[in-house]
């Protein structure tokens, strides 16, 4: 059965199902019970934590403001037993942490010759729109894509959300999970019971014939509102939403793009050894031949985030943007076609 | 006889020690002679931290380790054959030669992993304690950590999660004197690390790193807090290294005239304990050769071994990013 949720409750729906499921799943980070230490009540989280703590009191936890000793002892955790999911709160705090990620996370299992692993998933609240400013708005899921030995996972909907959040947490690798912080009160159809969404399968999220439009996160929307505008004026998108970047369903990129002979790709991140360059670039290699005009991306500039809400409405891409981008390698075909 | 005198906790241990100063001095000898690849940071002078530490854990514990970690390794009970196999990039090493002398883990063995991160292990030992106490065994971690590494904000961080989590977890600073080439006199600005545990609750102590016996007993003191539920400890070892921060590379230029001759000569702390030994009646001059014979014959093996030993198949690359589907 399913009812209509927001993304976030969805994330919490996931955790609590996962908890109850699995005795090692621990839940920690700031404030993710809220009001450990002061003189109030408990419950005090932000976010998809709330309550938790209520039904799983030994294993959910508040930490003290020290990123790199619990991130770290997530890894530790994780090596030994427990599947901890520990949250960074907002992504760009991941600079103060970063080397358990990438050192210790990302590569034991290999140092190990596979005799260990970390399976943790790292909550990651990202994205701009919410007028937090250049070190609270970052879209750095390229970062951790780069690094192998993390997955990386980037839910556009709540049903995704709930169903990646259980595929990360049985996921015998470390898992980054980046929640979009404008997505998270938006609202869809999810089911009551748990299931998992499997990590590395994209979904066609809109059919269409004329144009393939990749597009990442809160961008899924923004392809949607491009899309809809398109169809009046007769141009069928089709979008697919990869849903993780890490591993990255190539396949059901290349299928349509073979089916529409168009790409472009709608990314919140930086454009410099981004997800849309790296997507641009692999189709260029492994499905030239499908391509009738030249592949567009559409993503933010090269540029920090801007506080002010004009200039940060200007930052990430626009529906309006991804109508262009569509429209500038569209006419190739029918040109091609009027030769 | 020998077979009983064999058991004995002190032999024990001296063998630990032994075994690790004679693999540390052939992998400086091998290195040396170009045998032996990649960056390899030698433990002997040491041996009384890991041997006395990891003489009061169970098989069970946990240690983390550091990027001077063959000791700790030696001591948590990994086999030497393996190490050195590892140590070398062989097939057949404890990692499969994917990880090398500053990767060795042996989970098997509660043996974490030495690490190339300074302090990168600590939180990791923090994590491994939160997994016992959750889990609701009776697991103690141990994080080793250089006097460089103690600087670091992870190791900081890690103390106070430690205490405020109330976790099974023992630091240990490795105080070598040195982090690379610069002295404790500089960037601990001559100050022990225990108060920084003190600071924030954790209780500190400094010990003597070339006193087996009271490294071993000072470790069982905290060990049986974090047992019994008392969280945290921080034991502040001394003990200088023989060799340089790294094989090849470091020259020593910056250690006083003299200095590593007076160590060796006056701060053994292998030559301590086996003084102790027979001047207590606890082993005789025959056993203690017993041991040293048996402990060249092992490391003599393992080097043998390791010459020997197959590459890692080239397939090998691109195994264990990810967990095999």
């Amino acid at each position: 059965m399913t009812r209509v949720l927001t993304y976030l409750q969805a994330i919490g729906e996931a955790l609590a199902q996962q908890m109850g499921l699995d005795p090692t799943v621990v839940v920690f980070g700031e404030d993710n019970i809220g009001g450990t230490g002061c003189d109030g009540t408990l419950g005090h989280a932000w976010g998809p934590t709330q309550g938790l703590h209520e039904r799983f009191p030994d294993r959910v936890f508040d930490t003290p403001i020290t990123e790199a000793a619990f991130v770290g002892a997530a890894v530790g955790a994780a090596a030994t037993g427990l599947r901890p999911v520990a949250d960074l709160l907002f992504v760009d705090f991941a600079g103060v942490a970063f080397d358990q990620v990438l050192n210790q996370a990302a590569k034991l299992r290999y140092m190990a010759a596979g005799r260990a692993g970390a399976p943790l998933v790292l909550r990651a609240m990202w994205g701009a729109g919410l007028r937090r400013g250049a070190q609270h708005s970052q879209a750095l899921y390229p970062v951790f894509a780069h690094i192998p030995g993390l997955k990386v996972v980037l839910p556009s909907s709540p049903a995704d959300a709930k169903g990646l959040m259980a595929a990360a947490i049985q996921d015998p690798d470390p898992v980054v999970f980046f929640e979009h912080k404008m997505l998270y009160f938006s609202r869809g159809e999810v089911p009551e019971e748990p299931y998992v969404t499997p990590l590395g399968q994209a979904a066609v999220v809109r059919p269409g014939t004329d144009c393939t439009i990749v597009a990442l996160g809160r961008m899924v929307q923004v392809a949607q509102e491009a899309a809809a505008e398109l169809a009046g004026t007769g141009v069928e998108c089709e979008i697919v939403d990869p849903r993780t970047i890490s591993p990255l369903d190539t396949e059901t990129i290349y299928a349509s793009v073979r089916r529409t002979g168009h790409l472009v790709v709608v990314d919140e991140a930086n454009p410099r050894c981004g997800a849309a360059s790296d997507i641009a670039g692999l189709v260029a290699q492994h499905a030239f031949d499908a391509l009738r005009g030249p592949v567009r991306t559409v993503t933010a500039p090269h540029a920090p985030t801007p506080f002010s809400p004009v200039l940060e409405d200007a930052y990430a891409p626009s529906a309006g943007q991804v109508v262009a981008a569509v429209r500038a390698t569209v006419p190739y075909a029918e040109q091609e076609r009027a030769s | 006889m020998p077979q009983r005198d064999s058991t004995h906790p002190e032999i024990r241990i001296y063998r630990t020690m032994r075994t690790i100063r004679v693999f540390e001095e052939r992998l400086h000898a091998e290195f040396a002679a170009g045998g032996v690849p990649g960056a390899v940071h030698l433990y002997a002078g040491q041996e009384a931290i890991a041997a006395g530490v990891c003489a009061a854990l169970a098989d069970d514990d946990y240690v983390a380790s550091t990027h001077r970690g063959h000791g700790h390794a030696i001591a948590k009970g990994c086999d030497v054959t393996a190490m050195m196999l590892e140590i070398h990039g062989k097939a057949g090493g404890v990692c499969g030669g994917k990880g090398g002398s500053m990767h060795i883990a042996d989970f098997d063995r509660g043996m974490l992993g030495a690490n190339g991160v300074a302090a990168g292990g600590v939180p990791l030992s923090a994590g491994a304690a939160l997994s016992a106490k959750v889990r609701g065994t009776d697991q103690v971690s141990v994080a080793f950590v250089g006097d460089g590494g103690a600087n670091q904000g992870a190791f900081a961080e890690s103390l106070v999660l430690a205490r405020v989590w109330n976790l099974p977890v023992v630091f240990v600073v490795e105080d070598n004197g040195y982090a690379q080439a610069t002295g404790t006199r500089f960037h601990l600005d001559g100050r022990d690390v225990a108060p920084r545990g003190e600071a924030v609750g954790v209780p500190s102590v400094v010990v003597d790193g070339y006193d087996v016996i009271a490294v071993r007993d000072a470790a069982a003191e905290a060990v049986a807090r974090a047992r019994s539920g008392g969280g945290p400890s921080l034991l502040d070892c001394k003990a200088h290294r023989f060799f340089g921060h790294m094989e090849g590379w470091d020259q020593q230029g910056y250690r006083g005239a003299g200095e590593v001759d007076r160590l060796r000569s006056e701060h053994d702390c292998l030559a301590i304990h086996t003084r102790r030994l027979l001047a207590d009646g606890t082993a005789g001059s025959a056993e203690l050769a017993a041991v040293d014979a048996e402990v060249a014959e092992l490391v003599d093996a393992a080097v043998t071994a390791a010459r020997s030993a197959p590459d890692p198949d080239p397939a090998e690359l691109l195994t264990d990013v990810y967990a095999a589907v």
